[in-house]
């Protein structure tokens, strides 16, 4: 799990480049925050999908899956190990 | 229309410099290539880069009144100048030019300050009264026409744009200012009298500022937007008589601007609807060789060819096109940056730089536009996305009414935003706030402000306690809360983008680099007092937006322009930089050593997000952020490379008018 959320925090920072990691909070929400807009999203999708190899159906498009780092991992880890 | 400068004394006790002056003018030949007057007495000097429009032969500046003592230069166009001068000559004024410059002086001379108010144009006003050794600065009411000051070493400098008062005064320390850059990245402007250099001020539109002795006055507005409270300043009239009123007075704006101006007059033709109008009012003031000029995009998803080719056709006009490529806008870029002397986060005024070429090219010096319709008679989406959420905030809990934001914007459908949640995480923020100043505008400011996380640590800690939207909604008029809605979101629209960037940086810069002035029908006074005056559901009508203008319209632009959906002016943003035949100087301005140079941007994640962009290079599709940071970091090091780290212009003009008063 915490390899997964170290995968997840790294590709936020890096695709979203963040200046400050320190204040990057791992349940804060992406959205609120503007770092992933209505685009961003699909790059999450992406990035979920080819690293993970998991596919991410339409209803799971949820802000509870897809809105923190905490949230994303979680997910990830569901899906993997479901 | 012109470029204007000048140095008053405040504490400083030596004449102004007049090879100041002289570098001065130097700095604003774009605005002016003409001729350059000067005047200078031992407490002021004043500048003028002239464009000859009005009084070709006897219109010089600086100009003064009957015996000399009240001096002027200035920037612009007084459409009512004939009105005014009839009323001047009345109280006994008399005239030695045609000018609408001399008019102003007149004014002044006989109702002061509240001289401007009766003025109908665009302008940028400098007076030095040697007499009383007064000294006033004014702008027009939106402010189509720039006017920047700044204080050095006891002595008081303006200028039209920022670059002339940077020459004027070369020891003065140039700097980026953090609150203008956080401002900027927030509402894509800043919000004057703030600017993005420490020590320079915008004077804001519809004001204002006089010194006296040295010392400064006050700086108050002549002008205000204003919208109707209950049944006050209401139009109380039907649709159908708001339509004829506007029509008249659409008519009549347009008409003055075609009428005053000694040399011909054209018209831009987006194809959309603002410009379409105002192309048509105006051939019909013309009815043969009236000039047309349009914009077309190499890529097809910018481009609105067919509707300005179906208008053209249906006016007769002579036309001329230009087509505009990423590589065109690439390559245009630093000069566009050097004329906007600010960041931006689009590169649709690149475009507009090369249109206004092709109107020089063609000869003509003036050209009508429809800018001011969106923000007048609300023609944005912002105000329909306004309405749908407040519509939305009503009922929280709906499971459909956020689906009509689905109208507004059709990639919605295609997104896995339209996913209820998702849109409710994006457009569904602070709906409790629906009825709080600046919730229109909550969607786009907080996107524009996520960028701030690109600062360097030491901007961002400058600007740790600021917060731009608290500054600016402490600032709104005490009446603000009485009028409806809608009135309250173009009040804000007006307040940021129209002023500071529409007319700014899309507007007179872009139009000025080329020596081309740019006038506004949909700005006229008398066309502004009236849409204000209008009831919200003669303008934006469930979600029609424009609703009164389109009835204007019709009969008068084609059908397919009435009843297409509003196309916002978009050109390719970072896509135009990421191109393998991308000019040297992108790579330059984005790596390490230049954005540690410049200070603003932390180096890390601007390299993260340059190699994201140059790997997704083929996806030919960003994200609206991506875009904007992109852009917003590219102009940003231009502004500090050409007008903070590069010494400032040294060129001087050969002057045909010199007046020096020892």
């Amino acid at each position: 799990m915490s390899d997964i959320k170290e995968q997840v925090r790294k590709f936020i920072i890096t695709n979203f480049y963040v200046a400050d990691p320190a204040a990057l909070k791992d349940d804060a929400s992406l959205l609120d925050a503007g770092i992933v807009d209505s685009t961003g999203v699909l790059e999450v999708i992406t990035f979920i999908e080819s690293e993970f190899g998991v596919t991410v159906d339409d209803a799971e498009m949820l802000p509870e899956n897809l809105d923190a780092v905490n949230h994303i991992a979680a997910f990830v880890q569901k899906k993997k190990s479901s | 229309m012109c470029g204007i400068a000048g140095i008053i004394n405040l504490e400083a006790s030596s004449p102004p410099s007049r090879d100041a002056l002289e570098v001065m003018a130097g700095a604003l030949e774009h605005r002016g290539p003409d001729e350059f007057g000067l005047y200078l007495d031992r407490r002021a000097g004043l500048a003028h880069a002239r464009l000859s429009i009005i009084d070709l032969s006897t219109g010089q500046q600086p100009l003064s009144n009957e015996d000399g003592t009240l001096w002027i230069s200035f920037n612009g166009e007084i459409f009512n100048y004939v009105e005014l001068r009839a009323e001047l000559e009345a109280l006994g004024h008399h005239f030695k030019t045609k000018s609408d410059t001399e008019v102003i002086v007149h004014a002044w001379e006989a109702w002061g300050e509240a001289a401007f108010e009766r003025m109908n144009g665009q302008w940028a006003v400098a007076l030095w009264d040697s007499k009383t050794r007064t000294f006033v600065l004014c702008r027009d009411r939106v402010g189509v026409r720039p006017l920047f000051t700044l204080e050095h070493e006891g002595r008081l400098f303006f200028a039209s744009e920022v670059k002339a008062l940077f020459a004027g005064a070369p020891g003065f320390t140039r700097a980026l200012d953090p609150v203008g850059l956080d401002e900027t990245f927030t509402f894509w402007t800043v919000v004057p009298p703030q600017s993005v250099f420490v020590g320079v001020r915008e004077l804001e539109p519809g004001h204002l500022a006089v010194w006296r002795d040295g010392a400064f006055v006050h700086d108050v507005a002549f002008w205000t937007p204003s919208y109707p409270v209950g049944d006050q300043r209401r139009f109380t009239g039907t649709l159908h008589e708001a339509t004829e009123a506007l029509t008249h007075a659409l008519e009549n704006a347009t008409r003055l601007r075609m009428v005053r101006a000694d040399v011909p007059v054209g018209s831009y033709l987006s194809g959309g609807l603002d410009s379409s109008l105002v192309a048509a009012l105006a051939s019909r003031a013309k009815p043969s060789g009236f000039r047309t000029f349009s914009l077309r995009f190499a890529d097809a998803e910018y481009d609105e060819t067919p509707y300005q080719r179906a208008m053209v056709e249906r006016l007769g006009t002579q036309h001329a096109e230009v087509v505009v490529s990423r590589q065109d806008i690439a390559d245009v870029f630093p000069q566009v940056i050097r004329h906007t002397e600010r960041p931006v986060l689009r590169t649709a005024p690149a475009p507009l730089f090369l249109l206004s070429k092709l109107v020089r090219d063609a000869g003509i010096k003036v050209v009508l536009t429809g800018e001011g319709a969106d923000e007048m008679l609300a023609g944005y989406d912002l105000f329909r996305e306004a309405r749908v959420r407040r519509f939305w905030a009503r009922q929280p809990d709906s499971t459909w009414r956020h689906r009509l934001l689905e109208r507004l914007y059709p990639y919605l459908t295609r997104s896995p935003v339209s996913q209820q949640a998702l849109t409710r995480q994006f457009f569904g923020r602070g709906l409790e706030r629906a009825k709080h100043p600046g919730f229109s505008h909550e969607t786009r400011w907080n996107g524009t402000a996520a960028l701030k996380r690109l600062f360097s640590p030491e901007v961002a800690a400058a600007v740790a306690g600021f917060d731009a939207r608290a500054k600016l909604l402490a600032s709104l008029p005490p009446e603000f809360a009485s009028w409806q809605l809608l009135a309250q979101d173009q009040y804000l629209e007006v307040r940021t983008l129209l002023s500071g960037y529409l007319l700014s940086s899309q507007g007179d810069r872009m139009l000025m680099g080329n020596s081309v002035e740019g006038r506004f029908p949909f700005l006229d006074r008398e066309v502004m007092a009236l849409a204000n005056s209008l009831p919200a559901t003669y303008k934006l009508k469930v979600l029609d937006e424009k609703h009164v203008l389109k009835r204007v319209a019709r009969g008068l632009v084609t059908d397919e322009i009435l009843s297409r959906p509003k196309q916002p002016y978009r050109a390719p943003d970072a896509l135009s930089f990421i191109g393998v035949a991308r000019p040297g100087w992108v790579d330059e301005l984005m790596s390490e050593a230049a954005v540690k140079a410049s200070g603003v941007f932390a180096p890390g994640p601007v390299a993260a997000l340059w190699k994201k962009c140059l790997t997704r290079a083929s996806d030919d599709q960003f994200s609206n952020t991506d875009n904007m940071a992109v852009v917003g970091i590219l102009s940003t090091q231009l502004v500090h490379q050409q007008q903070v780290r590069e010494a400032p212009s040294t060129k001087r003009p050969t002057f045909k008018t010199v007046v020096v008063k020892a």
